[in-house]
């Protein structure tokens, strides 16, 4: 059992960077931010007008008609992404026994879209309006559920919140039930926090950017950030055993999971730590965990919460990891905004592909702080063989994955 | 393999607010459920539950963190608070970076999501909200990970913290997160369990429109009874337990009083339907069948069984039968009983609640009865524990749950001591 290893051998992404890895990827790498003006309702007086938003996505393409109406648009992105990464893996779930199949997602806000619509009703029309699939559609396992009924994934399936670290944790998970024997397992997170209410219960958070302009709105590490901007999508990733992968000749194993660790700030449950303490300590067990040091890490995909005293504390962190070393640091998260436990799923996905590709992505509408390497333009590197992967959720929560070449 | 042991609980049930309060509820087997009073239920088909008596003020809580948190997390930081008392631990000398948290809720801060969106929508005229209604802490509502950092904070825990929301069977997987994540050596010491809170109208409606809650609306009290031929569904509750789990040696280092240890655990989905269940009973037997063999035991050393239970008819049946096909004939001689007879179905919640039974069961030698079980469906033809509780010693108890999403899990509490 102990060695079994987790690999990562299909990426599907939806995301404001594109839908499908190949556009998710040269998006990415055009440096194109895609935070706008919220379109999908009259958000004048809102209290959030800038969002990454994914355009492009025809639900019709990947959801039937049927199940359309039972889902909100979070699960439809994630069966969207399953399908795509489940093809980029080329592996077809009915040929494996169920029960060697899992699906772990993150999770955050759920189907608020959904439940929006349904509590409207019942509010403004009485109880017979509301839809037979509310009790379906919102909570937070809708997800991985449909995932489990529409690809027979029919092992120990999970869903993890701990709000944008969550997706770091699935890939834990993913990886824990990889080496205790699952052949394959479906991670990642996707979220569609863009309705009216998600995005005024995102307004109470202080840390919410009220910048109007779209290339200033988010700009982690600058001395003058204002906050972040959410945005919407994810992406899913397929886990498995890396001699399994290989014995069916997978067609990229794009890394090994080697490595991950989460850790509680315990201070608070909205105001920032005091230090950096337990942030630096996740990143240096999974840096241990993957059996590595420091200097083995060539690139940081950072949190980046665009907040003064959150990204201070992330210089801080990543200054006492790795020394004085001046490892290469990206958020190319500042393109598409922060998409809830969908964010840590796309970081985790750019940091396979920056594994194969040898390339990157970008950091964009902002500027390195003293001593830190950001990458502000795509940057080729040669034998790039592992990248650290960190996201930290509201109310404390610190998540790291080291990620290898295989 | 590190072994992982329960050394502290923590419930707050629907007539049984406290460990003690709980057991002896569940033992006498009086239903807690009753005409609904957190709002008024005349417009809904289903207008009773099993309802919590809380007072957030007796059990600590300061008027700042009754406004910050949901219900949820209030009963989740409450049972907690009795957990760690329970189990002796000084927090002070333990260490904080090998302790964390994994809690289940199904559907989070529900309440508070639905009662503030009827403010800034005004009553639902209005798709795009005033934010300028709401109330502060809305985003730690919308994301539930919010009651696993209280916890962390409350009790300074430095470890890994996370809320497992798989449904209906959040409740056994937060536990069975906890468990993998000492057994990996990830932790030493868990808090671990499940709450919820979901009694409110939207879910209400919700419920109502698939007709899967009671409309004994006249009847409260025997409205909640599974495996019964007169059963109408299941009555929705609300509560929340919380176990503290800890590595077998760090329990006895520190000289602990041991409950039972978690000897296996297995989850499996059903792939089939989000609500629905196929009377085979197939993917519950297979979760059984796999917690029984990383417990390394056989069908009969299973002494008791807390049953998932709902009340509905398919779950009744189809549980009925995974029980037959995992455990053979033993599945007609172990005593099986639904405590959701009592204190309704709290969803994510009821799994810890499940598992505190559990764990209790084995060390008083009391199974607690179905009750309402007057009349069995014959299609459920298993010693379900009718009415009256029964002295029994087990040494090894299961519990199984089964859940929207088509999540089925399954896990066994042994007595330290029991034969394996």
């Amino acid at each position: 059992m102990s060695d079994r290893r987790a690999v990562i051998t299909g990426i599907g992404v939806v995301a404001p960077t594109g839908i499908g890895v190949v556009e998710h990827w040269a998006g990415s790498l055009s440096g194109r931010g895609r935070i706008g003006p919220v379109t999908s309702f009259d958000a004048t007086g809102a209290p959030i007008r800038l969002a990454g938003e994914v355009t492009g996505f025809d639900e019709h393409e990947f959801v039937d008609s049927k199940l359309l109406v039972q889902t909100d648009r979070w699960t439809w992105f994630a069966l969207a992404a399953t399908r795509l990464a489940l093809a980029d893996a080329a592996l077809d779930p009915a040929r494996e026994d169920p029960f060697d199949l899992s699906v772990v997602t993150a999770g955050a806000s759920g189907g608020n879209a959904f439940g929006q619509r349904e509590i409207q009703a019942l509010w403004s029309k009485g109880p017979r309006a509301v839809s037979a699939y509310q009790s379906i559609g919102w909570f937070y396992a809708a997800s991985s559920g449909q995932l489990s009924i529409k690809h027979q994934l029919k092992g120990a399936c999970g869903v993890l919140v701990a709000d944008a670290a969550g997706a770091i944790d699935a890939l834990a998970e993913a990886s824990r039930l990889v080496r205790r024997g699952t052949e394959v397992v479906v991670t990642g997170g996707t979220e569609a926090p863009l309705s009216p209410y998600a995005l005024a219960c995102q307004a109470a958070e202080a840390t919410v950017s009220r910048e109007t302009d779209p290339d200033r709105a988010y700009r982690p590490f600058a001395p003058d950030a204002g906050g972040y901007v959410p945005g919407e999508g994810g992406a899913i990733l397929i886990v498995e055993d890396r001699h399994s992968a290989l014995g069916r000749c997978a067609p990229t194993v794009y890394a090994e999971i080697a490595g991950t660790a989460s850790t509680h700030d315990a201070h608070h449950v909205t105001d920032p730590a005091p230090g950096h303490r337990q942030y630096a300590r996740a990143m240096r067990e999974a840096i241990a965990r993957a059996g590595l040091g420091p200097d083995d890490i060539g690139v940081v995909f950072a949190d980046g919460a665009g907040d003064p005293v959150r990204d201070a504390q992330e210089v801080a962190a990543l200054r006492e990891v790795f020394g004085g070393r001046p490892v290469p640091v990206t958020v190319p998260k500042t393109m598409t905004g922060r998409l809830c436990s969908g964010g840590a799923a796309l970081d985790l996905a750019w940091a396979a592909l920056s594994l194969t590709g040898g390339v990157i992505p970008p950091t964009v509408n902002t500027v390195a702080p003293r001593g830190m390497d950001l990458v502000t333009e795509p940057r080729a590197v040669a034998g790039l063989s592992a990248a650290l992967v960190v996201a930290r959720g509201s109310g404390g929560f610190n998540s790291a994955a080291v990620l290898t070449a295989v | 393999m590190r072994r992982v042991v329960v050394t502290g609980i923590g419930v707050i049930a629907p007539g049984g607010v406290g460990r003690e309060e709980f057991w002896n509820r569940i033992v006498d087997g009086k239903p807690a459920v009753r005409r609904i009073t957190a709002f008024d239920p005349s417009p809904f088909r289903s207008q009773i539950a099993a309802e919590v008596d809380f007072d957030p003020a007796a059990h600590g809580l300061t008027p700042r963190e009754v406004r910050r948190m949901d219900r949820f997390t209030q009963l989740a930081v409450a049972c907690a608070d009795e957990a760690l008392a329970d189990s002796g631990l000084d927090l002070g000398a333990a260490d904080p970076e090998r302790a964390g948290v994994s809690l289940g809720s199904a559907v989070g801060a529900t309440i508070t999501l639905e009662e503030e969106y009827v403010v800034a929508s005004d009553r639902g005229r209005d798709w795009a909200v005033d934010h300028r209604h709401l109330k502060p802490f809305l985003y730690q509502a919308l994301v539930p990970s919010s009651a696993a950092a209280e916890l962390a904070v409350r009790f300074g825990v430095n470890g890994p913290a996370a809320v497992v929301s798989t449904g209906c069977t959040s409740g056994i997987d937060a536990i069975g997160r906890a468990y993998r994540l000492i057994q990996d050596g990830e932790a030493d010491m868990m808090i671990a369990g499940a709450s919820d809170a979901p009694i409110s109208p939207i879910t209400v409606a919700c419920f109502d429109a698939i007709r899967a809650t009671s409309p004994s609306n006249d009847e409260p009290e025997t409205a909640s009874r599974p495996f019964d031929a007169g059963r109408k569904g299941f009555v929705l509750g609300e509560g929340a337990a919380v176990l503290v789990v800890e590595e077998l040696e760090h329990a006895r280092r520190r000289g602990a009083r041991v409950y039972c240890e978690v000897t296996g655990y297995a989850a499996r989905a059903n792939g089939f339907h989000m609500t629905g269940l196929r009377p085979d009973g197939f993917e519950l037997g297979e979760a059984i069948g796999r917690a029984l063999e990383e417990a390394a035991l056989n069908p009969q050393d299973i002494g008791y069984i807390s049953a998932h239970g709902s009340g509905t008819k398919q779950n009744d049946r189809h549980e009925t039968a995974a029980y037959k096909r995992s455990l053979g004939d033993h599945a007609h001689r172990v005593p099986i009983s639904s405590i959701k007879s009592v204190i309704g179905h709290s969803l994510g919640a009821i799994g810890s609640i499940e598992m505190a039974a559990c764990a209790m069961v084995l060390q008083r030698g009391v199974v607690p009865p179905t009750a309402n079980l007057t009349v069995p469906d014959p299609d459920c033809d298993l010693d379900y524990t009718p009415l009256v509780a029964r002295e029994v010693t087990a040494g090894h108890a299961l519990s199984a749950g089964s859940g929207f999403g088509g999540f089925q899990s399954a896990m066994i509490f042994s007595a330290l001591g029991a034969d394996r």
